[in-house]
């Protein structure tokens, strides 16, 4: 029925195969740091966290990649250009304010304890 | 889009590499275009949840409330609505009506019963008296999740919505182009839930 549609190549379809590999992928992805974090098997909790953001960032491209069939061809660039843009943004507004809040937030911490009582 | 058929074969005789723009397939780009904007709503909401997560007022901690099985289930759920939402979407790509509505009302099932949990979830905090008045790390945590829940929610909403649609008229070419959009929404959600457990959830009780 979708081979009546025009513009068949690039409307985001994916294979069965496509979906499962992703599928197990994800699951793995997220099984991983859920184990790690309720087992405390590594001690060093920097260690675990960079390890769970390291796998939550590869789970995201492996969903964009296999459920939201984000690609180079798909609306012609188009859907990944306006993802790449979206990234870029979020972590300027992420990365960005807990920069900026961080060192205000260590700047006025002596303030706070001075006039908190009177 | 009747209305707009004259004016359309100009352009397309005009300009041959450009016949991908046909009527409705702009509609998925938009979309697309939408949900980046929302990924930059849920973006500022990371991070003021970043910025406050360790405003405690006096008030519970993370690690003192949030139950890392109960997430866990809630992940699992979600995650096995969108590999059920892509058997729908398989199923209509082989024209299979039965199959799609089936699949889409698994998904709408796995999508109740997360923001099932979810709820229940916010009633046993509430019930503690980690309510989102006690302290801005409370408000933040409840702004974010909550936010995405009632994502969620209309999400629920748009597949009964879909399910109707799908019953009344099956599988023509705007139910198909509207069941794509909702393919993007959904993923979409499961995307930002990695951020939420990730980021709040995980490495919350690790603090």
């Amino acid at each position: 029925m979708s081979e009546t549609a025009h513009g068949h190549a690039e409307v985001p379809h994916g294979s069965r195969r496509g979906y499962l590999i992703g599928f197990l992928l994800s699951v793995v992805l997220t099984a991983v740091p859920f184990w790690l974090v309720m087992t405390g098997v590594i001690g060093d909790a920097a260690t675990v966290a960079a390890i769970i953001i390291a796998l939550a960032v590869v789970q995201i491209l492996v969903h964009t990649v296999c459920f939201l069939h984000v690609n180079s061809q798909s609306e012609g660039g188009w859907t990944l250009l306006a993802y790449a843009f979206a990234a870029v943004i979020v972590l300027i507004v992420i990365a960005g304010s807990l920069w900026i809040m961080y060192h205000l937030n260590t700047n006025m911490m002596p303030m706070t304890s001075m006039d908190g009582p009177s | 889009m009747a209305e707009t058929q004259p004016p359309a074969p100009a352009f397309y005789v005009l300009d041959p590499h450009e016949h991908h723009h046909e009527p409705g397939s702009g509609t998925l780009l938009g979309f697309w275009i939408y949900l980046m904007s929302d990924a930059l709503i849920f973006a500022t909401l990371f991070a003021t949840y970043g910025v406050l997560s360790t405003s405690y007022a006096g008030g519970p901690s993370p690690r003192e409330i949030f139950e890392l099985p109960l997430v866990a289930l809630n992940t699992a759920i979600l995650l096995v609505s969108s590999i059920t939402y892509g058997f729908a979407m398989i199923a209509m790509q082989e024209g299979r009506l039965g199959g799609t509505r089936l699949w889409l009302a698994v998904t709408g099932l796995l999508g109740m019963a997360f923001v099932g949990v979810e709820l229940y979830e916010f009633g046993n905090l509430i019930a503690e008296g980690a309510t989102p008045q006690r302290s801005a790390f409370l408000s933040a945590f409840f702004t974010l999740v909550s936010t995405h829940g009632l994502h969620v929610s209309f999400g629920i909403l748009w597949i009964g919505v879909m399910l109707v649609q799908l019953g009344q008229r099956g599988l023509h070419a705007e139910n198909q182009r509207r069941l794509l959009c909702l393919s993007m929404f959904w993923h979409f959600l499961d995307v930002v839930w990695i951020g939420v457990f990730t980021f709040v959830y995980l490495l919350g009780v690790l603090r």
